[in-house]
Formats: C-alpha cells, sequence, structure tokens
C-alpha cells in the first residue's frame, strides 16, 4: 500500500510538469488549431535562456520574467515568419514544418550551449518535504506555478475579450475578419503565449531532470499524451490530463510493464483517446446541425 | 438621396475565374437597395468584393473613401457590416459569445449595452438562447443570430447575403418583417442579395438584376416590380 501512495504522489508531482507543458500545447492548439511538436524544444531553449541571465548574476525571479518575456517574443516572431506562409498550406505540411523546427531548434540548442548536462537552481526551499518526505519543496512549488498558470489562462481565454478573439480566429479567421479581428495579431499572440508557458514549465523541469538540449523530448510524449486525455481544446483538460498521465506511467512503470516501457505507456494513452473519445475527457465535442 | 456606397467599373475573380465584369451600382443613404439574380450570377461575389474578400479591380467608394484594395478588418472598421452566404455564425461558441464578436471594434460600454437591449427587442429568442452553444440554434435562429451580430457593429452600411436561404417561409416572413422594423429603425443603409425577388422589392426602394457577372436591369425597385415582362423573364414571377 505503501508503495502504491509512494508512486501516486510521485506521479502528481511530475504530472504537475507534464500539465504545464500541456498547458502550452493547449494555448496554440486553442489560437491556431495546430498542435506545435517544436514546443518541448521551445522550452528547453528558454531555459538555457535563463540560466545564462543567472549566470550573468541576475537574481532568480529577475531572470525568470525576462526569460518569459523574451521567449513571448521568440514565439511571437516564429509565428509571424514562419508559420504565417504556411496559413493555407494542407495540415500535412504544417506537421512537417513542426517537426522541422523541433529538430532545428534543438540543434542549434546544442550548438550554442553544449552538450553537458547543468544543473538549473530551484527558487523553492529545498529537501524532501511532505508526506513523509516523497514530495520535495520544488515540486511543490513547481505544482502551485501550473495551477496559477493554468487559473491565468483559463481566466484569459473565457472572461477576457482578447481571449474569445484568439478562440474566435482559431474556430472561423473568415467571419473573424467580418467583426474585425486581425486573424494574423491573433495566431501570433498564442504563439507567444505558448513559448511563454513553455519557458515557465521548463524552468519548473529543469532543476528536476537537470538541463541538456534533450530534457524535453520524453516530457513532451508525456504532455501531448495529457492534453489528448483531458482534451486538446481545454486548459483544465490539459492540467488534469498531465496529472492523470503522471500517475498512470508511474502506476504503470511500477506494476504492469517495468521502467522501459513506461514512454509506451504515454503512446497507448494517445492511441487509446484518439480511437475511444477524440475529443478527451473535457474536450467539448461540438454539435452541428446538419 | 445621397448616396453611401458607390461601385464604378468593378471587376471580381477568384482565381482564374473573372465573375464581375466591370460593373456599376450605388447604395443610398438610409435606404435598401436590392441586387437580384440567379444561382451563379456574381451576387455573392459583390458583397465579398465590397469587403475585400476577393481579388478586384475598379473603384468602390464608402462616403468619400476609397475601399477597394483594403484588408477586410479595415472595411469593417469603417461601418460595414456583412451577413455573409450561410450566415458565419461561430457554431462551436456560444450566442453570447457571437453577439460580444460583433461589438469586437466598439469601445462604448454603455452604447453596447443598449445595443444588446435593441437588438434582443428584434429578437427575444436569442435572449431565450443566450447561453446555447450557437451550432445548436435551428437554421432562422441562426439567421437571427447572424443579423443580431452585424447590427451590434452599428454599421452605416448593413450586407445582406440571401436572408432566406434554406430557411421555411414563415421563417422568412417573420425574418423579413424584423428587416422592415430594422430599416425603419435604425437609419442603416441596406444592400440586400437576394434569390427571392419578390421578398426583395417589397423591402427595397433600389434595384439592380445581375446577370452572369453584368448588370442588365437598374432602376427603382417599384418600377421593377409592376413591370410584367422583367418579372417572367428575369425574375420568375
Amino acid at each position: 500500500m505503501e508503495g502504491v501512495l509512494h508512486q501516486v504522489l510521485s506521479g502528481i508531482a511530475s504530472g504537475g510538469i507534464y500539465a504545464s507543458v500541456a498547458l502550452a500545447l493547449v494555448m496554440i492548439y486553442q489560437a491556431t488549431h495546430h498542435v506545435n511538436f517544436a514546443q518541448g524544444e521551445m522550452a528547453t531553449f528558454s531555459t538555457y535562456i535563463a540560466l545564462t541571465l543567472i549566470n550573468f548574476g541576475l537574481p532568480y525571479w529577475i531572470a525568470f520574467v525576462i526569460t518569459v518575456v523574451v521567449s513571448f517574443v521568440i514565439g511571437l516572431l516564429i509565428e509571424r515568419i514562419l508559420m504565417r506562409p504556411m496559413m493555407d498550406a494542407p495540415v500535412l505540411a504544417s506537421v512537417g514544418v513542426f517537426i522541422g523546427l523541433l529538430l532545428i531548434i534543438n540543434s542549434c540548442t546544442g550548438w550554442a550551449f553544449d552538450y553537458m548536462i547543468k544543473t538549473f537552481p530551484t527558487p523553492f526551499p529545498g529537501g524532501p518535504v511532505l508526506f513523509s518526505g516523497y514530495v520535495s519543496g520544488h515540486e511543490l512549488g513547481a505544482t502551485a506555478v501550473t495551477l496559477v498558470v493554468l487559473i491565468a489562462v483559463y481566466l484569459f481565454f473565457r472572461h477576457t475579450k482578447l481571449g474569445l478573439a484568439m478562440r474566435a480566429a482559431a474556430f472561423n479567421p473568415v467571419s473573424s475578419r467580418l467583426v474585425g479581428i486581425r486573424v494574423g495579431w491573433m495566431l501570433a499572440l498564442g504563439w507567444g503565449l505558448a513559448a511563454a508557458i513553455g519557458a515557465i514549465a521548463g524552468m519548473m523541469v529543469a532543476p528536476i531532470v537537470y538541463l541538456d538540449p534533450n530534457m524535453m523530448s520524453g516530457i513532451l510524449l508525456y504532455s501531448f499524451a495529457g492534453a489528448l486525455l483531458g482534451g486538446i481544446d481545454n486548459p483544465l483538460g490539459a492540467v488534469l490530463g498531465g496529472f492523470a498521465v503522471g500517475i498512470i506511467e508511474n502506476l504503470a512503470g511500477a506494476y504492469l510493464v517495468g521502467t522501459e516501457l513506461k514512454l509506451t505507456v504515454a503512446l497507448i494513452i494517445i492511441v487509446s483517446v484518439l480511437v475511444v473519445k477524440p475529443s478527451g475527457l473535457l474536450g467539448r465535442t461540438v454539435l452541428s446541425r446538419v | 438621396m445621397p448616396v453611401l456606397l458607390e461601385a464604378r467599373g468593378l471587376h471580381a475573380g477568384y482565381g482564374e475565374t473573372h465573375v464581375l465584369h466591370g460593373i456599376d451600382f450605388a447604395v443610398e443613404q438610409g435606404g435598401v437597395t436590392a441586387l437580384l439574380g440567379a444561382n451563379g450570377a456574381g451576387k455573392t461575389t459583390t458583397l465579398r468584393a465590397i469587403c475585400g474578400m476577393v481579388r478586384t479591380s475598379g473603384e468602390i467608394r464608402l462616403g468619400d473613401e476609397r475601399i477597394d484594395g483594403r484588408a477586410t478588418e479595415d472595411i469593417v472598421q469603417r461601418g460595414v457590416a456583412h451577413v455573409p452566404d450561410g450566415r458565419g455564425t461561430f457554431v462551436e461558441l456560444t450566442v453570447e459569445e457571437n453577439l460580444k464578436l460583433g461589438a469586437y471594434i466598439r469601445r462604448d460600454r454603455d452604447g453596447i449595452a443598449r445595443d444588446f437591449d435593441r437588438v434582443f427587442g428584434y429578437f427575444p429568442r436569442l435572449r431565450e438562447r443566450f447561453r446555447q452553444q450557437a451550432g445548436t440554434l435551428s437554421g432562422g435562429e441562426q439567421q437571427m443570430l447572424a443579423i443580431a451580430r452585424a447590427l451590434l457593429l452599428r454599421p452605416r452600411l448593413l450586407l445582406l447575403d440571401e436572408p432566406s436561404f434554406g430557411l421555411a417561409p414563415l421563417i422568412v416572413q417573420e425574418i423579413f418583417a424584423i428587416m422592415h422594423r430594422i430599416r425603419a429603425e435604425e437609419g442603416v443603409s441596406i444592400l440586400l442579395v437576394e434569390q427571392n425577388a419578390s421578398l426583395a422589392l417589397e423591402i427595397a426602394e433600389q434595384a439592380y438584376l445581375l446577370e452572369t457577372g453584368r448588370i442588365v436591369i437598374s432602376g427603382p425597385a417599384a418600377e421593377i416590380r409592376r413591370d410584367e415582362s422583367v418579372r417572367r423573364s428575369y425574375l420568375g414571377y
């Protein structure tokens, strides 16, 4: 019994990380109806920027804020420069571009910052803290940060004019133009926000798994599974999905398939969700009268 | 009557296809102008040309400004609300969200609130269905929603693309009755594209008839309505 509890708590802790990256994926999906496969690599790159600023001597939270802002701008620029010409391209072409972006950013990160594993500081008081030492201060802090970001994203999309405009632009760009929404800028904004969220996720993950250019590759898969499980168009779903995947991964790894097949569990989740209920547990199934 | 919208020598098309072949027309300030014609005549293309949604050449003037060649969002900023064919509803969003988007470019909160009330006055059913997902509304209700959304812009010019399309005759009558009220109470100029010529000629002052991208008849709606030969050969009734 204690073993199960341990796995569940560990799962919640890692789930928090999947949840934050899943949030970034949902953000871009809500704004553009595309899945950004390069999300993880962008987050890694942002984390390196933060590390560079910290090594320069800047206090943690100042480096944090600057990194988030810089990541926002980078995300915006990527959309305006790379994605804009792809606007009318078939979906498969966009997917190709995303994967290409993934590879390019990954290599650039390695080239600019080298491949040696680095440690990344945490702003939260350290050491195993809660639940007989299964959850560390950092994991708790990271989960709290994820929840704050989640609430902010939810409020933004549901209760602000700009959030509504972004959702409208993704659902129906033609009608959006007819009410005066500048659709191009809505897409860019979505990318910027997703990049910013990804940066936050990266900075929360790095203290746990250590920073190297491939830090996010496994995490992206779990996050993707979490986002799909919860509903790719629902921020709350993405976060719950992320936590669920964390718990499932740990329990499955410990009791079912062994640790070698943990990533496979993520893939199984992805395929099952798409086959059984593509909109996810909390996703809105859109009804349309014919 | 001063003219709000004027087009001169308007050509428009999609890719290789040339649809409008240099047409001239005008919409009078405060009045209803009907644009009639069969399927494929170019009526929808004309409305899209005004909104900058298709490639055009020729002149389009709104007031004293040229709007040809401008982006759709800029034209909307100048007070042109377009209810497209097929309604253009945001089906995944709620009725409330659809209406809020209609007023997207406006900043006057009190004015918007008053306009919401006015719009519910025309279409009380929208108040009942306020929080419903727009895609679950019937065809007639979605048409009402589309017109309400356009009115929330407080436009100078309202472009209506086939409001009767796909609707039961009773609903069409209801909507046109409301349109008579809107025309009387709002002071907005309307360019009405319709296949249902008799309904359109009842509400319009001026009418144009499009045939394969050219204007073949134009003049006061009352005259066209009275002219039996025109009605029989071109309008089918």
